[in-house]
């Protein structure tokens, strides 16, 4: 048995320690919104913060979450970073098919959790594990900005 | 084509029939109730329309969203001519029904792909609205007693200024529902529209950043079981034997089945099968299995590119003219096979149900799939009831010519009996290896130039597979060539008096092709335009201005060249980059599915080779633009997508095998690559085409043109890879 904390709250599940927590939050606890693409570490669909920071869920074992606060995308907007960026990638339509977003949502906000004005390399850096085959990365860049903005602006009144 | 599991005899019997004509199939009402329709609406004036008494307005789309937009474009034309407030409106995917949602385009039968939706929804969906709002303003004036044509509607509420009356559409809805329909209705003049050409947001963008947006990947049913499939490792080869027992003993797995592309291991969970399937041993029958390396492949293309293929088009003599020419130029150009990659890989959920069968996944084309999935299971086609989900991109692999993903899913579950649903899930590696590959092609290009640096001979020929032999499009094939194959080189728009443009198709091959993001374009602007390119620079000439000069007869490729040229600022020099590094500006221009694109791109190479492409400018002249910011999405992603091929994607065999398997040594464009994307739409009230795919073809060759422009050396086999630092 493996306790978790998803989202602020404590689940149980019986799963084999080493069974890739992307597995155990979509089939297991029925959060969806986490993504599969690759299963490598290879494209970013996954991501989920673990204590903050952002992990591929597809190949972190279950067992590592084990007493972690483990954030998906379902929980991001418990965070102001979480609506900042959520918001964003509305007001400026970021989305296309959409598989790949939340996964580049979590990148982007475990990304300005740590630095409030990242600059374009900085978002190359941070975003570069996160693949958007719709090619919606214009947008994406522009999105991280705009959520940077409305952060500071938020600290500043 | 031994991997494929269709059965020939259907096969024959789709070609038969005629042009696009897939089958026609009756209404069957089980169909309709098929999307979550939980309350009566008071108002259902047609199949794309629902308006409840709480002022919902729901607009039915039948075609499939798989990151273009579709559902905005869709729900934007109808509510357009309705007078409905976007707010109120939200989409609903369409059941599988031909006889109601079929393309206009590909007769009776629904599906979306080369880039039709909008367009040929354009007329139908603008009547529907226009229909239901002429119902609900004939109730509003039955109501108040007064004229029809002295009300208004605007933003879901209708008016009536000489009495100060009001309702919105929920509250006349039910009396709607008991007017005629109307026979004729009047269509807006452009100057009245209030949402087409206006920046409104996205319908599904909310779904999509919460997590909330249900894909194939998502769907979880009581009782479901998940399957992962160990797939043959050569294309024809079979299952000669295999030991189901240690896949067994793995927790979870509950059933390993035979099918007939490859041993499917059924489990309660995804990671069990994946580790089901790890566990199965199988044993191949290789024998009569692909077995050819990509260079023996080029090889043989190569050799028939030295004999005359099937002519596509042809003007003039452009023997004599090549022999009486000043100057000749020859070149080749090679093609890689490509994967779709889409994000979510293919999968399907499929469960038989006591009158039928029923499946959800993000389909492309129903009708087909329908067909194929009711001829497994000895249904009637409109007994297989089709949920369509969001698809996590499909680049034209979702819309299977061979149904491969969906019907493997439906013999799972025919090999178990129906006990289960039953979700196939396709891991990266499947995805990458299962075929249906943009075919590789073999271009070779002859031209000549009389004294004065005009373009007066031009020959063409390509070698490659057909995509539409063996679909449900293979009757569009005329005198042996596939149309698909030559679009946008027998197209070729310039003025050339003297031209041939022919064609092999080699049908020896067994790698599975399909469509892929702009389908022929994908190669054939590539090889027109960069030669062109080195064409305009023997002559000494301007690329612009010489191809224009030559587009007299073509207007909007024209216009579009014309407006890329002046926007990227073609008259100034490039502002010079860094010490050491060499910049150039590279132009193309392509028309592709009845839409318009240039682009110009800029690089910057370093002294190495290694090359970052900074900023593409594009014009596009799609007819009607009515999603502005949909349009400008689709052109950004293209760029992106074209991008990504150009700089390092290819399939690549040996001994038969696919030698890629996964993101690592299939590399797919990251962020840092991705350049400033300028996008300029051309005003025009011709009717809408799309834009899904146009803006695809133009990527390759500017970027090609302008690293030939930065570094005197002229790429003509693709991915550029590595060419310019070795
Ligand atoms: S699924 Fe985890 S990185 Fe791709
Ligand atoms: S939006 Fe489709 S993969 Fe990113």
């Amino acid at each position: 048995m493996i306790t978790l904390n998803i989202n602020g709250k404590e689940m149980s599940v019986e799963v084999a320690a080493d069974t890739p927590l992307l597995w155990v939050l979509r089939d297991n606890l029925k959060l969806t919104g986490t993504k599969f693409g690759c299963g490598m570490s290879l494209c970013g669909a996954c991501t989920v913060h673990m204590n903050g920071q952002a992990v591929r869920a597809c190949v972190t074992p279950v067992s590592m979450a084990d007493k972690a606060n483990v954030v998906t995308i379902e929980g991001v907007a418990q965070s102001p970073t979480g609506r900042a960026v959520q918001q964003a990638w509305k007001s400026l339509d970021v989305v296309q098919c959409g598989y790949c977003q939340p996964g580049q949502i979590m990148s982007a906000v475990a990304l300005l959790e740590g630095n409030r004005s990242p600059s374009d390399s900085d978002i190359d850096r941070a975003m570069g594990g996160n693949v958007c085959r719709c090619g919606t990365y214009v947008r994406i860049r522009a999105a991280i900005h705009e959520a940077a903005r409305s952060l500071a602006l938020r600290a500043g009144s | 084509m031994s991997r494929s599991i269709v059965n020939q005899s259907r096969r024959r019997f789709l070609q038969g029939a005629a042009g696009l004509t897939l089958a026609i199939y009756f209404p069957w009402p089980l169909a309709q109730g098929a999307v979550g329709q939980e309350q009566a609406e008071a108002f259902e004036p047609n199949a794309f329309l629902r308006i409840g008494e709480d002022d919902s307005v729901t607009i039915v789309a039948k075609h499939l969203e798989m990151g273009q937009g579709t559902y905005t474009g869709l729900a934007t034309i109808l509510a357009e001519e309705l007078d409905a407030d976007w707010a109120q409106v939200r989409v609903e995917s369409a059941p599988a029904d031909a006889s109601r949602y079929n393309n206009l385009f590909w007769g009776p039968a629904q599906g979306t792909g080369g880039s039709t939706a909008i367009a040929n929804s354009w007329e139908q969906l603008r009547k529907a609205g226009a229909s239901a709002r002429a119902m609900l303003v004939a109730a509003a004036a039955a109501q108040w007693k007064v004229p029809a044509d002295d009300i208004t509607v605007a933003g879901g509420v209708v008016s009536h200024a000489g009495s100060g009356r009001q309702a919105t559409f929920g509250q006349l809805a039910r009396a709607a529902a008991q007017q005629a329909v109307p026979e004729q209705v009047r269509l807006k003049e452009p100057g009245e529209f209030r949402l087409i050409g206006r920046h409104i947001p996205r319908k599904d963008s909310d779904d999509k950043v919460t997590g909330k947006a249900i894909f194939t990947q998502d769907i979880q049913l009581p009782g479901m079981l998940t399957a992962v499939v160990a797939h043959p490792p050569r294309f024809g080869a079979t299952v000669k034997a295999y030991d189901a027992k240690p896949a067994l003993a793995v927790d979870g797995v509950v059933e390993v089945v035979q099918i007939p592309s490859g041993v499917a291991v059924l489990a309660r969970d995804t990671w069990s099968a994946k580790r089901g399937r790890d566990a199965l041993v199988v044993e191949w029958n290789e024998a009569a299995a692909f077995n050819q390396n990509s260079a023996q492949l080029l090889e043989h293309y190569r050799e028939l590119a030295r004999s005359p293929g099937q002519v596509a088009r042809q003007e003039g003599d452009s023997d004599v003219a090549l022999a009486k020419a000043a100057r000749t130029l020859e070149a080749e150009y090679d093609f890689p096979y490509l994967a779709h990659s889409a994000m979510e890989p293919m999968n399907c959920v499929v469960s038989l149900t006591g009158d039928g069968c029923e499946a959800w996944y993000g389909a492309q084309s129903q009708t087909y799939d329908q067909t194929v999935l009711a001829e497994l299971f000895d249904l009637a086609p409109a007994q297989v009831r089709i949920h369509t989900l969001y698809a996590g991109g499909s680049f034209g692999r979702r819309a299977s010519k061979n149904a491969d993903y969906s019907l493997e899913a439906a013999h799972i579950v025919k090999a178990i009996e129906g006990r289960a649903p039953v979700k196939l899930v396709w891991l990266r590696e499947d995805d990458m290896q299962a075929g249906n590959y943009r075919p590789m092609f073999h271009h070779r290009l002859r031209a000549g130039l009389d004294a004065e640096g005009n373009l007066v001979a031009w020959q063409h020929r390509l070698v490659g597979q057909s995509v539409l032999g063996g679909s449900p499009f293979a009757s569009l094939i005329k005198d042996g060539i596939d149309p698909a194959s030559v679009e946008g080189a027998a197209s070729l728009p310039y003025r050339i008096p003297n031209l041939r443009v022919d064609l092999h198709s080699p049908e020896d091959g067994m790698v599975p092709v399909q469509w892929w993001r702009s389908v022929g374009s994908s190669h054939t602007a590539f090889s027109t335009e960069c030669f062109l390119d080195e064409l305009a620079q023997a002559a000494g000439k301007d690329p612009v201005t010489w191809r224009l000069a030559m587009l007299g007869e073509h207007p909007r490729h024209a216009g579009v060249l014309k407006l890329a040229a002046e926007k990227a600022g073609w008259e100034q020099p490039l502002p010079a980059g860094k010490e050491g590094e060499r910049r150039g500006r590279g132009v193309a221009v392509h028309e592709s599915f009845s839409s318009f694109v240039a682009q110009v791109a800029e690089v910057t190479v370093q002294s190495d080779g290694r090359f970052h492409v900074d900023r593409v400018v594009c014009a596009v002249d799609c007819g009607v633009a009515i999603n502005p910011d949909v349009i400008r999405a689709q052109v950004e992603g293209g760029v992106g997508f074209a991008l990504s091929a150009a700089l390092r994607e290819a399939i690549t065999f040996t001994d038969g095998k696919v030698e890629q398997s996964n993101l690592h040594n299939y590399e797919l464009l990251r962020i840092s690559e991705m350049p400033t994307v300028e996008v300029h739409i051309v005003a025009s009230a011709s009717a809408p085409t799309g834009i899904g795919e146009p803006p695809v073809p133009p990527l390759a060759p500017a970027v090609v043109n302008a690293l030939a422009a930065a570094t005197g050396k002229r790429i003509r086999r693709l991915p550029i890879g590595t060419q310019l630092t070795s």
